[in-house]
């Protein structure tokens, strides 16, 4: 009987996760509102300001989505997820985008059966270390205790570099971000590993953030990016078109302060004019309003306000553009045209 | 004249299953149990149904693939290529090594602080109530936390104790206390040592036969042998006679400061300790409740009828008073023992890699296999749980009173 009851409620869960039968974009209108899947607190990327309002890299595309289907930058409701729980909400049907700095890695891709939708931010696993004790390179680290956060790709790259170059070392896994950057602080780990963005979030947020150097190794590739489920491809058109439109706005120097003025005054760049909806049917084409894109970018500004407002360097965190610069200027960061 | 007969036997008729009250309970519980299994069953096709929906299946392939990350505790060989089996037999491997240590310290700390908490003592009363009250009033989880991070800041960092005039030292020269756990010397086994270990195991035996010799002498004569020091000195006396008569086969590997960490030895790591202690001293306080409950269940005549035997308190508890509690004990006891194996898996929270850490924490992350995992756990738990009743609850069957 005990066998029986274990599947009913496995099966009671499963049920949850079918109820979600019409398209995604139909029932983000129904509701009302957008079920944006973010971190639970990583300052620069998603975090709750002082008055409760989430803000951040992530959250800014978050809101630009909002903003493109439904008009409104705060229809939003947010669920804070965690390294593990994070692929269970979107699976489910909690959440109907997961924008929560994930790594597009093929197994989540292809069997976990979810959609990454582009990439944001061009990431890569670093370590950091207290200045006091000397190293200048991960390649000195054989035999340290190393912090990280399970429930990433973090452990697994951890385990190939160290493999690769045939050092041992220790890993103390911890569940949250929080708890580890305890441990390191009180010096029971020797090194501390995550993406270097989050290196950078996590440093910025320490009482004294010169006295830890982040080395300049970086052992692996983290494209960080939203994602949304397999199966509806209408939805995942949406997501990804509004991350574009954020990025070919940088390009196209449309920022949230001139978007409105641009749209109603008309340009002689074509481009310009499909992408602000006074030119061509691009809304009708993805199921949305004329002015979509206006909304998104007058929501949180293009990509590279968001960048600079969060994340940027005159900001605590202060990450440089480097691979995150467009693609005019030598980084990554590219759209497809509209058209 | 009269014939006695018995009454004409009734033939069954269908319509009895429900008129007649011998049947339609049964006929009611068959109904509720066909129902109840369609239900489940109905739940069961559900999930298949949605999982397929979805593109998914159960299945346990990933079991044989490589698992692709590191375990700092490994009571096997396992590395980064190992696979996820092996990964989670490891944790298994992990929750009862801490489970094991969990209960042996919860039944010491509980019985001693059970007894005491009946002392004619005012302040050893005192203080064993001001344990239960506040280990078993606040959960399990804050306390693993509390001890882990207690750990982290008050203990030195292995770097304090580098250099000319360190800030710390290890603990007679051969046990270091760090916050990254404790380092204790490692027996190395040289030519020799087997024959150390034989005499130990033989003096384990004499032990044995001693206390029953001094028993029987007891129950026989009435004469009273001292046990606590003839024990100890038959346990160690002969082992290290021959451990210096042989020229000292068992060297001990002293753990050493190289690099970031302590090299050699035996390290005990801090998440380790934090969850042994926490769930050994949380379950302690309700273990000594049971044991409180244990002794005052005995009634107070027995006590008296023991000292007006001249028996001495301790012997009184030792042998009139512990028996006859054991079995009032014992069976809550059992439970107490379960609620701290399942307790274990809240090891996460400290980075310790029991079964939860690995199979349903970083596999199922990684593999994406929320089902077949979290199946698997619970089986796992199920049967570690059965497998600790069976044996608690033999245990229990030769304790009881034996009614002759």
């Amino acid at each position: 009987m005990r066998k029986t009851v274990f599947l009913g409620t496995v099966a009671v869960a499963g049920m949850a996760a079918g109820m979600a039968a019409a398209t995604t974009l139909e029932d983000v209108k129904a509701r009302g509102s957008l079920n944006c899947g973010v971190n639970t607190g990583l300052v620069g990327f998603a975090s709750p300001n002082a008055n409760g309002e989430w803000e951040g890299f992530d959250v800014g595309v978050c809101r630009a989505v909002a903003a493109a289907v439904l008009g409104d930058p705060t229809a939003i409701q947010f669920v804070p997820t965690t390294g593990k729980t994070r692929f269970t909400a979107l699976a489910s049907g909690e959440i109907d985008v997961l924008a929560r700095n994930t790594t597009w890695t093929f197994s989540r891709d292809t069997d976990l059966k979810f959609e990454f939708v582009g990439i944001n931010y061009y990431d890569g696993q670093g370590f950091m270390v207290p200045k006091e004790l000397g190293v200048t390179s991960a390649k000195e680290l054989g035999g340290a205790t190393i912090c990280i956060q399970t429930g990433t790709t973090t452990e697994l790259n951890l385990a190939d570099y160290f493999r690769k170059n045939n050092m041992d070392y220790e890993p103390v896994p911890i569940e949250t971000d929080n708890e580890a950057q305890q441990q390191y602080l009180a010096g029971a780990c020797d090194a501390y590993t995550t993406d270097a963005s989050g290196l950078a979030a996590v440093r910025a947020t320490f009482e004294n953030p010169s006295d830890h150097v982040i080395l300049p190794e970086i052992v692996s590739k983290e494209p960080l990016g939203p994602l949304v489920r397999h199966g509806d491809s209408e939805w995942g058109d949406i997501v990804r078109w509004t991350l574009n439109a954020l990025v070919a706005a940088e390009e196209l120097n449309i920022s949230s302060a001139n978007v409105k003025e641009l749209a109603e005054a008309g340009t002689d760049n074509p481009e310009m004019n499909r992408l602000l909806g006074t030119e061509g049917n691009l809304g009708e084409m993805i199921g949305l309003e004329s002015d979509w894109a206006v909304n998104a970018i007058a929501a949180a500004g293009n990509y590279g306000e968001l960048f600079e407002k969060n994340i940027g360097e005159n900001t605590p965190i202060g990450l440089a553009r480097g691979l995150n610069a467009q693609w005019t200027e030598g980084g990554l960061i590219y759209s497809p045209p509209f058209r | 004249m009269t014939t006695l007969s018995d009454p004409p036997r009734e033939s069954f008729r269908l319509s009895m299953l429900l008129n007649d009250t011998r049947y339609r309970s049964y006929t009611l519980q068959f109904i509720a149990l066909v129902l109840l299994l369609l239900l489940f069953g109905y739940l069961a096709s559900n999930l298949v149904t949605n999982l397929a929906d979805q593109g998914q299946n159960i299945s346990y392939k990933f079991l044989g693939e490589p698992a692709g990350y590191d375990i700092n505790q490994r009571p096997i060989p396992y590395d980064s290529q190992s696979t996820h089996m092996r990964a989670a037999i490891v944790g298994v491997l992990n929750t009862l090594i801490v489970s094991v240590l969990g209960c042996i310290t919860a039944t010491i700390l509980g019985v001693l602080a059970g007894v005491a908490r009946l002392s004619p003592n005012w302040l050893l009363r005192k203080l064993m109530s001001v344990y239960v009250e506040i280990f078993r009033n606040i959960p399990v989880f804050i306390w693993i936390l509390i001890i882990f991070a207690i750990m982290a800041a008050a203990m030195p960092a292995p770097r304090a104790f580098r250099g000319e005039d360190p800030e710390a030292s290890p603990l007679f020269g051969i046990i270091a206390l760090t916050n990254r756990g404790v380092y204790i010397p490692k027996p190395i086994l040289e030519n020799g040592s087997g024959i150390v270990f034989a005499v130990f195991l033989l003096s384990i035996v004499g032990v044995f036969f001693y206390r029953r010799y001094a028993r029987n002498l007891l129950f026989n004569t009435g004469k009273l042998l001292p046990t606590f020091w003839p024990t100890l000195g038959i346990l160690f006396l002969p082992a290290l006679l021959v451990y210096f008569a042989l020229g000292m086969p068992i060297g001990w590997e002293i753990p050493e400061l190289k690099g970031f960490n302590f090299q050699g030895g035996v390290q005990i790591r801090g998440s380790l300790i934090a969850l042994w202690l926490a769930l050994g001293i949380y379950t302690g306080a309700f273990v000594a409740e049971n044991v409180r409950a244990g002794i005052q269940a005995v009634s107070a005549g027995q006590t008296e009828a023991a000292a007006a035997l001249g028996l001495r308190p301790r012997r009184i508890m030792n042998l009139v008073i512990l028996p006859q509690a054991l079995r009032v004990i014992i069976p809550p006891l059992i439970s107490q023992y379960l609620n701290l194996t399942k307790n274990s898996s809240l090891a996460i929270a400290v980075g310790y890699m029991d079964i939860t850490g690995t199979l349903g924490g970083i596999t199922l992350n990684q593999t994406g296999r929320a089902i077949e995992a979290i199946l698997l756990l619970m089986l796992f738990y199920l049967a570690i749980s059965l497998g600790i009743s069976a044996i608690m609850n033999a245990y229990n069957n030769a304790m009881k009173l034996k009614e002759r």
